[in-house]
């Protein structure tokens, strides 16, 4: 009798092992897509040549059909004296900082997602609603979102945004680097519209030679660093300045990936469900143990 | 037979009294809250914003809701896997507080959520390289395993007592023997619970310190370390025990019953190598990564850090070590509470404190409806227990004939 149930014990702990183990085959493949093409795009951005019209943000609301007014209203440089982010309002913002080593005028710097090699958020993301797409841009899909805001927790530039007055279907907004443009074939909204070619869309791994090239000429004009190249593993948006890139709003940063550590915990903990399989069996033979000591205790009472 | 009986049985008093009432106002408040967000988004209720996305409902709802259930996967290892008869009857209360605990972290998960209504979509969209999908699956599963777990309980009190009124009553035999079939069936197979439950809240309980390192440098270094989800499980499995006992010594004087004191005097003693544990990594940890240079700095962080340490950790360990501690009910609840503030503390801590946005131009603090809802949902969580004490099997009251001993064994041996 005693036999018989043993091996039934063994028989549905074997059971959920496999059940386990079955569960862990699929969630192989249960990762949003994440390609890191070698032709993927990016765009270089020249914050020594923005003269921070405010165009593109113009350009950028009309493309992604977020209210946008007069063009003529942009003008209005006063609103550049406060640092500004962007958010649901506007998915890039133009913010004014004082004078680098090229010139007296103010650096203007664009502020928009960065399109990391490595995204945070696609890596954080419960539901997998963010992904990376082989022309490089880091897209975020209604459909799936869960409104948990841990793309927000995890971004190391503050990027995603979320619409908190709306009770009903309230989205996480950032850059989609123009994904449904650059599908039809054209150029992103902003650098499209720039007048002064402060951004330049192309491959990144030719983007990069261009920068180098830049800084080379002129050594007087740019400081000896392309912001992007390697922070938190390279990102598709770069940018080369005339000063310092803290005095320009930019987060200091390493060139480790941002989701790197958390990935590899994440790993180690489940490692094709090996770990938590065998605790699973290692407190299943505990409990019998136990139970088997506890019985010869009392038989030798009787 | 070695151990002692257990007799759990509903305990007979009134639900209200002016305590009750007060709990009942607090809920009620809540709901109010809580229906301002449901109508107008998470913004009209709470401090939250694009810099700072989390708050309390996230770091004490959730993390440390998560963290002070643990009493109920650390008691049924000791009761059921390691076959400690003696502390039979302190697992049904511990059970119980698992089961509310983490329906409660459900629902703060759902009030936080901006898309509540699409809870689901983790069970069929996976993410598996995301920790908080790791957390979100377990918990769902827990939960589960919790209600199966609970649900002998709520047989053991209704077979043979099913009494249906008027044209009803001829259901009362199919009930009846619905409810045994029920009962039959979760005894031959409940270990596989149990089992499932303390695995389950292995995981979950360190991955949810997993949670905030891919923050990265947003998090203050103090906090912010690759071992997170070690110190969260020690951490949390320190804080199960005391967990127990603060409420035992509740609900006894709330109840007015005699302290359980021998069952929780051998329980308390338990605690002092487990927190010390805990201790040992944190301060390790502090000293491999050089991070008690910001302890110099007079600041938020550095003194909410040595409170933590300080006050949950070291105070009460000390006490924890003394005879005499463990054999006063009153110091022994004071320690309790001690070590239950300090898990409590760090989690906010973890969440909250540390994170420091890099566009950050002020520092979050709570709103009233925040706080509202995080107090209002301990209020109705209390509350439901008292329901459950009252009217469920759950508390055994001393010195009654024996009932169902240990249960839930490995079918196995018979």
């Amino acid at each position: 009798m005693s036999g018989k149930s043993r091996r039934d014990f063994l028989k549905s702990s074997a059971l959920i092992g496999a059940g386990i183990t079955g569960l862990s085959s699929n969630s192989a493949n249960a990762a949003p897509t994440n390609i890191l093409s070698p032709d993927r795009m990016g765009v270089l951005v020249d914050t020594t040549i923005c003269i921070g019209c405010r165009n593109c943000e113009w350009a950028c609301k009309e493309a992604h059909d977020i209210p946008a007014g007069d063009l003529e209203s942009y003008e209005n440089r006063e609103i550049m004296k406060k640092d500004r982010r962007p958010d649901h309002t506007a998915l890039t913002v133009i913010n004014e900082y004082s004078p680098g080593k090229h010139s007296n005028l103010p650096v203007n710097v664009k502020v928009q997602c960065m399109h990391c090699d490595h995204p945070a958020c696609v890596s954080a993301c419960i539901v997998g609603a963010f992904s990376k797409q082989e022309n490089g841009s880091v897209i975020w899909d209604t459909d799936m979102c869960i409104g948990c805001r841990y793309c927000m927790v995890a971004c190391p530039f503050q990027i995603p945004t979320f619409e908190y007055h709306k009770a009903l279907q309230p989205d996480i907004t950032k850059c989609d680097f123009c994904f449904e443009r650059t599908s039809e074939g054209k150029l992103p909204a902003c650098i499209d519209i720039c007048p002064v070619e402060a951004l330049t869309y192309g491959p990144r791994t030719e983007l990069v030679l261009i920068a180098r090239e830049r800084i080379r000429r002129n050594p007087d004009r740019y400081i000896d660093h392309i912001f992007g190249e390697y922070e938190v593993g390279g990102t598709a948006w770069m940018f080369l300045g005339s000063k310092d890139f803290n005095e320009l709003g930019f987060p200091q940063l390493g060139k480790d990936p941002a989701p790197g550590v958390s990935e590899a915990i994440q790993h180690g903990i489940f490692a094709y469900f090996v770990p938590p399989v065998s605790l699973y069996a290692l407190l299943g033979g505990m409990m019998w143990l136990s139970k088997r000591r506890k019985e010869l205790e009392q038989e030798e009472k009787i | 037979m070695n151990h002692e009986d257990i007799n759990p049985v509903p305990v007979k008093r009134k639900f209200f009294t002016p305590g009750v009432i007060v709990l009942c106002v607090l809920a009620l408040n809540a709901l109010v809250f809580l229906a301002i967000r449901f109508f107008y988004g998470i913004g009209a209720v709470t401090n939250l914003d694009n810099q700072y996305p989390w708050g309390i409902w996230i770091g004490i709802d959730v993390a440390a809701g998560v963290a002070l259930a643990a009493g109920g996967f650390t008691t049924a290892a000791l009761g059921h896997v390691m076959h400690r008869e003696e502390y039979a009857a302190v697992i049904r209360p511990a059970l119980l507080t698992a089961m509310l605990g983490y329906t409660f972290v459900a629902m703060g998960v759902l009030v936080d959520l901006g898309r509540w209504y699409y809870i689901y979509h983790p069970l069929y969209m996976w993410n598996g390289n995301s920790a908080l999908f790791e957390v979100g699956i377990c918990v769902m599963i827990y939960l589960t395993v919790l209600y199966i777990e609970f649900l002998p309980i709520v047989t053991e009190r209704f077979i043979g007592k099913i009494n249906l009124p008027g044209i009803l009553s001829k259901l009362n035999k199919l009930i009846d023997k619905i409810l045994r079939v029920l009962d039959r069936g979760l005894a031959k197979t409940m270990f596989i619970f149990i089992i499932a439950g303390v695995v389950l809240s292995t995981l979950h309980q360190s991955s949810l310190g997993t949670l905030m390192v891919i923050a990265g440098p947003k998090m203050h270094p103090l906090w912010q370390t690759p071992i997170l989800p070690l110190l969260f499980l020690l951490s949390a499995v320190a804080v199960g025990f005391p967990m127990v006992i603060f409420e035992s010594l509740i609900a006894s004087r709330s109840l007015k019953l005699k302290p359980e004191m021998h069952i929780l005097s051998r329980l308390g003693g338990m605690i002092a190598p487990l927190l010390g544990l805990y201790l040992a990594f944190k301060i390790g940890d502090m000293f491999i990564r050089e991070t008690f240079v910001y302890l110099t700095e007079f600041n938020t962080a550095s003194i909410m850090f040595t409170v933590e340490l300080l006050f949950g950790v070291v105070i009460p360990l000390r006490m924890l070590l003394s005879p005499k501690v463990l054999k006063s009910p009153a110091l022994l609840f004071t320690a309790s509470v001690l070590v239950v503030a300090g898990v409590l503390i760090n989690r906010i801590n973890n969440f909250v404190v540390a994170y420091t946005p890099p566009y950050a131009d002020y520092s979050y603090f709570p709103s009233i409806g925040e706080i509202s809802v995080t107090v209002g949902f301990v209020a109705m969580l209390v509350l439901l227990y008292r329901f459950f004490v009252l009217n469920f099997p759950i508390v055994s009251l001393p010195g009654k004939a024996s009932g169902p001993s240990a249960k839930y064994t490995v079918k196995g041996v018979k």
